[in-house]
């Protein structure tokens, strides 16, 4: 039968590897949508589909307190991950996955498919690539794990080899004020115009700024994250005005936007600009020095 | 494909034979049980006007691989039965309709909702139904009949 629906991550895996070019289905909030206009064509006679939809592994996270990392199934939902318990774990992945569609989107989309996909716009991409997350996958000879920055190749276009699944992805746990902010043209069903996550490590002393919808895959803006670490005052939590300005003019800079159907590309590296300089007043609001 | 599959709609088991592979579940509930309620226009997940319940989960039929929905309970407007519900009965009074396309999907977005969160704000009103709301206003009215639905569920409480 073409449409393989595994019970558990072994049949999964052994699916996989047994069909190697069979379509990955999540939840389908990516890949129906060119099925359904044929946009990508199926082979019909040939041609099978594995729903990952009912693999209770995939659908599963953990938190290891002691290594402080929260393990994400590749089929936790956006619903899920946008409520408590893991609000509170990852406050930017909820603020991104509460963007994400509608909440029939979000019911159904993972983020796993998120990352398969590897869409600029990707809104939970830009929060875990903050995180310099992992991607751990597998197939039927065994699992590896990648940087995030690693898997995620182009457009549309990532690592993931013909056989291979992603198990989970794992994100670092920060301690410290991080959020996400988007651009588009209404609050629901909107596709990033362009969006940001800003985080903070307070132990660490560090900040992490990465962009989306500005180049064909997430990028960090390494020149304002040190300049805001080495500026900023940690015991108040505050930032001097004139850090915050380069620091978004540093984002605006490093972006690489195309002009498109959705907007112009001086538009998203303003948009870049104001929303860096934005989240940075919110992770340090101890008033500005 | 020769084999079949079978999805428990509205309580009933329907097999469904000779699916394409990539047939969505909104074709099969119109074109293959009869059920019109689901609406088909953007075929993307963007207007909400194909909204069922699959498995408890307010989702786009057009997005759920049909056959990927086996085992789960899947309930349209139809499987609400033959007398207008409370939600029914708030929309047809407040007027709470805009050309009536997107309205099957907006039932069953407010019997979700409330069913979740029996006295919802307005805010939040907005946001539950922010997939289903379409173009052609009249958005007050819809408010106007959760929250009537919300304050009559109280008071028979």
């Amino acid at each position: 039968m073409p449409v393989l629906i595994p019970t558990s991550l072994a049949d999964a895996v052994t699916a996989a590897g047994a069909t190697p070019d069979a379509l990955l289905l999540a939840g389908g909030t990516d890949l129906m949508v060119e099925i359904n206009e044929r946009h990508r064509d199926l082979p019909w006679e040939h041609a099978s589909v594995i729903a990952l939809n009912r693999v209770p592994e995939l659908g599963s996270w953990t938190i290891d307190p002691r290594a402080r990392t929260l393990t994400l199934g590749a089929g936790v939902r956006w619903a899920e991950i946008e409520r408590e318990p893991l609000r509170s774990s990852v406050p930017a992945l909820a603020e991104a996955a509460r963007t994400v569609g509608s909440p029939q989107i979000r019911a159904a989309g993972t983020v796993g498919g998120n990352l398969a996909t590897c869409s600029p716009a990707g809104d939970g991409l830009p929060v875990l690539v903050a995180h310099d997350a992992t991607v751990d996958l597998i197939d039927a000879s065994g699992r590896r794990s990648l940087p995030i920055a690693d898997f995620m190749l182009g457009v549309k276009h990532t690592a993931l080899r013909p056989g291979e699944l992603i198990e989970s992805i794992t994100v670092p746990l920060l301690e410290g004020a991080q959020g996400y902010s988007k651009v588009g043209v209404r609050n629901a069903m909107v596709i990033a115009t362009a969006s940001a996550c800003v985080a903070t490590d307070v132990p660490s002393r560090s900040v992490r700024i990465a962009l989306g919808s500005v180049a064909p895959t997430v990028i960090r803006v390494p020149e304002a994250e040190s300049l805001v670490a080495a500026s900023a005052d940690w015991s108040s939590r505050s930032l001097a005005a004139q850090v915050i300005t380069s620091a978004g003019g540093l984002a605006a800079d490093a972006s690489r936007p195309i002009d498109d159907h959705r907007s112009s590309a001086a538009y998203r590296r303003h948009a870049v600009d104001v929303m860096v300089r934005r989240q940075l007043r919110r992770a340090f609001p101890g008033g500005e020095t | 494909m020769s084999e079949f599959f079978t999805l428990h709609v509205n309580g009933h088991d329907h097999e469904i034979r000779d699916a394409w592979l990539g047939e969505n579940l909104l074709y099969v509930l119109r074109e293959r049980l009869g059920l019109k309620a689901a609406k088909g226009a953007c075929e993307q997940g963007e207007c909400g006007s194909c909204s069922v319940q699959v498995g408890g989960e307010l989702v786009c039929a057009c997005l759920v691989l049909a056959a990927s929905a086996v085992d789960e309970p899947i309930v349209t407007v139809e499987g609400l039965g033959d007398v207008p519900t409370d939600v029914q009965t708030a929309f047809v009074e407040t007027g709470a309709v805009q050309c009536g396309f997107c309205t099957p999907g907006l039932i069953l977005a407010v019997h979700h909702l409330l069913e979740h969160d029996p006295a919802p704000t307005e805010i939040v009103i907005r946001e539950e139904l922010s997939g289903n709301v379409c173009r052609c206003t009249g958005y007050g009215r819809i408010i106007e009949a959760v929250q009537r639905v919300s304050v009559a569920r109280a008071a028979a409480t």
